[in-house]
């Protein structure tokens, strides 16, 4: 499907004619109300907060609508370190969020356990069971950097497209809308990991020159 | 606040209790009071309710792990040497079965004194991690008991509710002890380096074939 | 030698897995999972109730979903490595956190801190509790249902004490900024008379939220008598900071132990007598009165000098083999740090002494017999944050 032009489009509009296309108009109404999931974990979940009082305020955004119920939400902000005892908690909101939706990974936690990565008890990352569309580096980032992210998911929607290859995950019927919860365990969490999700990249660092004295 | 002079006022008065003073040789000058099992509810007891000590607040309670450690010790034994007996070292080697360590720090509200350092060890790491529990003297004992059960492994006797306090109920290991060998998902960082290399290295060439980019 | 009479402790109600004696058959009661993704828990903390209609008959709080081995990496870490995680155990009041574990350091190590680095200390420290309390007050209006407005004012103040950490040490929210013997950074220029500007709006808020909400008929009616904890019980159960000396436990650790330089200024130590959430919300305000005191006081006398003691190593620190337990008032309650050296650059056992979780002992009890929505207030009042619970 092509989009319509843009020349004509604003000369139409010049003259008092709205146009649109079915797809504009679904993504300006996806990118406009990003209901995120009123869902804090950890130290992010402040700075998450914050972002939502007077004056960062993210209600410039329409996402200042935080909803306490994953069936209300589109937009999932993993704010904070996912522990191994959370994290089939946090799989279980995820499938219980409607599609179309959306996860924010806010912090390094979220991003890869951060900090805390050594940790028994901590999931090296909320993408190793749930897909995840937009990064936050920080420890916590700032609230400009949630704002970002924000902008940044919003762009993503904008340009995407109702038909084709690349269209949104969730309009295409084989592509799965809720993942494995995964079990507790005797050690660890069973499976420590989705493979259909997540697999361990490949350490691109070769051994050459590398005696493990952590000297290069 | 006299430890000495606590000691004998104890023992005083709560006839069999053997306790044993232990001194920190740091600058902190803490030093500690170690109880017997059999009589730690009633030295607590006192401790708590005497005139003049009224050790009413149980602050903090933590555990420590003492792995068993081995000592070698050089021998002269005498042996039979190509016939001939003759005075020969030998390395003896004796295991101390190790311990987990249980302790209180005291302090009173209504005299403003402490802290009051008490300790209590298991008799192995094994089978004898039996201790009587203190919660009965002091409440605020209550959970941080069952945080020592679950990261430690002491079973405290007389607990009203050991369980795990942390970790998930179908975990089994005691993660706080020395020994503790935590699951094997720490393989990907981005700049891998020393251990972590070596682990993510390891994961790829049991889970990938080396065509497909494994260990190189 | 007597020993005299005293309430012997209270021991949990009813332990689990045993049914209630008294009142209605189990069938008509509902167990209800409050938690772990619930708005009104701060967090990730879940509490199992058991409920006969409205009325609770038992509370299990479970723990433990943001357990981040905190003390487990830190056996592995230096001494200094350990400092930047602190911030991370009460993420609302890094800079007390990073105070408790220097002042455990430098008993277990022997290390005299400057005078001037005391001031600075007492100064974050005192800033660090407002902020604290500010926040508080504002979240549990939140969960009494006064949804945005008091919170936003909270945060008003909260961003203004934040602008002042950030000017100071670099970051928001993880100031990682006391080191052991001192301090990281002196002052920036202007930093004091922007803080003097600051600390003139708050008696304003104070003020504005006393006049708007404390003299509230719904907010009395709603916390008045609710969650009554008695001083016996609060003593036993080892209930530290505001929450203790809401129940009149005369106990406040920068006047008993008087670390630091705590006894060079004049302040007060409010007490409550009631022990209910309305107690507890007023000992905050009221301390943050006292908090502005003590600010005042220091930043008058703050002398000039060195921030660090120069004869402190940082590389290659190893304290010699011992022990120390150091303790501070911090902004919730008692927190310590119980280090173990053996001589080697790591600490052998590196034990934090939450106030959070130990504050917790007490919340079945303070909730029985209440309704469901009096556990979202108890809650509140208790003051928690999950890092510092569950660490």
């Amino acid at each position: 499907m092509k989009r319509v032009d843009e020349t004509l489009k604003s000369e139409l509009g010049r003259q008092g004619i709205f146009t649109t296309t079915l797809q504009d108009l679904y993504n300006w109404g996806r990118t406009s109300s990003l209901w995120p999931l009123n869902f804090g974990l950890a130290c992010c979940a402040i700075e998450m907060i914050a972002t939502t009082m007077a004056r960062y305020d993210l209600a410039r955004f329409g996402a200042e609508v935080f909803r306490p119920s994953p069936r209300q939400a589109d937009l999932m902000i993993v704010a904070g370190t996912v522990t191994k005892k959370m994290a089939p908690q946090v799989v279980r909101l995820y499938n219980q969020m409607p599609e179309p939706k959306y996860v924010i990974s806010m912090g390094a936690c979220a991003i890869s356990g951060g900090p805390f990565k050594q940790g028994y008890n901590v999931l090296k990352g909320i993408d190793r069971y749930i897909p995840v569309d937009v990064y936050i580096p920080g420890c916590p980032p700032r609230p400009e950097a949630l704002i970002e992210a924000f902008m940044a998911l919003q762009k993503r929607i904008d340009a995407q497209q109702l038909t084709g290859t690349n269209r949104p995950r969730h309009l295409n019927a084989d592509e799965p809308s809720e993942f494995a919860v995964p079990q507790f365990g005797a050690h660890d969490l069973q499976p420590a990991k989705n493979p259909a999700v997540w697999n361990a990249p490949l350490v691109q660092i070769s051994q050459t020159g590398n005696d493990g004295s952590g000297k290069n | 606040m006299d430890l000495e002079k606590i000691k004998s006022e104890v023992e005083a008065n709560v006839p069999g209790c053997r306790l044993e003073t232990v001194a920190n040789p740091s600058p902190s000058v803490q030093h500690s009071l170690r109880l017997d099992p059999e009589h730690a509810v009633a030295v607590a007891t006192f401790l708590r309710d005497a005139v003049g000590l009224r050790f009413d607040f149980c602050s903090n309670v933590t555990g420590i792990d003492w792995p068993p450690t081995e000592v070698s010790q050089k021998v002269k034994v005498r042996r039979l040497v190509e016939g001939v007996e003759q005075e020969v070292d030998e390395v003896q080697k004796t295991t101390t079965p190790g311990s987990i360590e249980v302790v209180y720090h005291l302090f009173s509200i209504e005299l403003k004194h402490g802290p009051l350092v008490l300790r209590m060890s298991t008799q192995d790491r094994d089978a004898g991690v039996h201790l009587p529990s203190l919660t009965h003297v002091w409440r605020s004992a209550e959970f941080q008991e069952r945080e020592i059960f679950d990261l430690f492994g002491v079973v405290f006797d007389g607990h009203p509710d050991l369980r795990r306090l942390l970790m998930w109920d179908e975990f089994v290991d005691h993660p706080m002890r020395r020994d503790y060998i935590e699951p094997d998902d720490f393989e990907y960082e981005p700049t891998a380096h020393d251990e972590v290399l070596r682990r993510a290295q390891q994961h790829q060439s049991e889970t990938r074939p080396a065509d497909e980019g494994g260990i190189r | 030698m007597s020993t005299a009479a005293f309430p012997a402790a209270v021991l949990p109600t009813q332990q689990i897995g045993s049914e209630p004696t008294s009142g209605p058959s189990t069938e008509q009661l509902l167990e209800l999972s409050m938690g772990p993704q619930h708005p009104s828990t701060h967090g990730v903390f879940r509490m199992n109730v058991v409920l006969d209609g409205e009325r609770v008959v038992r509370l299990k709080p479970v723990f433990g979903y943001l357990h981040r081995n905190h003390e487990k990496i830190a056996e592995s870490e230096t001494y200094l490595g350990s400092m930047p995680y602190t911030d991370r155990l009460d993420y609302i009041c890094p800079l007390t956190n990073n105070w408790a574990y220097a002042l455990a350091v430098e008993k277990l190590a022997g290390i005299q801190v400057p005078e001037r680095a005391e001031y600075l200390r007492v100064i974050v420290g005192e800033l660090t509790r407002l902020q604290n309390h500010a926040c508080l007050v504002g979240f549990l209006m939140q969960d009494m249902g006064c949804s945005g407005t008091p919170l936003m004012y909270a945060f008003r103040q909260r961003e203004m004490v934040l602008d002042l950490f950030e000017a100071l040490t670099g970051a928001r929210m993880m100031c990682n900024y006391m080191r052991f013997g001192g301090c990281r950074v002196d002052l920036p220029a202007g930093w004091l008379d922007q803080t003097k500007k600051v600390l003139q709006q708050f008696p304003r808020f104070l003020d504005e939220f006393e006049r708007l909400l404390i003299g509230n008929e719904i907010l009395m009616g709603r916390t008045q008598g609710i969650g009554v904890l008695s001083k016996e019980l609060a003593v036993s159960a080892g209930i530290s900071g505001p929450m203790a000396r809401a129940s009149g436990v005369d106990y406040d650790i920068r006047k008993v132990d008087r670390y630091g330089i705590y006894d060079r200024f004049a302040f007060r130590v409010p007490l409550g007598s009631h022990g209910d959430v309305y107690d507890r919300l007023m000992i905050r305000v009221l301390e943050m009165r006292e908090s502005l005191g003590i600010l005042d006081q220091a930043m008058r006398d703050l002398p000039a000098g060195p921030i660090v003691d120069p004869k402190t190593k940082i590389r290659g620190f190893r304290p010699k083999p011992g022990e120390a337990y150091g303790r501070i008032e911090a902004p919730k309650g008692e927190l310590g740090f119980y280090l173990i050296s053996d001589g080697s650059p790591n600490p052998y056992r590196y034990r934090v002494r939450p106030p959070s979780l130990i504050n917790l002992t007490v919340l079945e009890d303070l909730c029985l017999g209440h309704n469901v929505a009096d556990i979202v207030i108890i809650l509140g009042s208790v003051d928690i944050v999950l890092g510092e619970v569950d660490r």
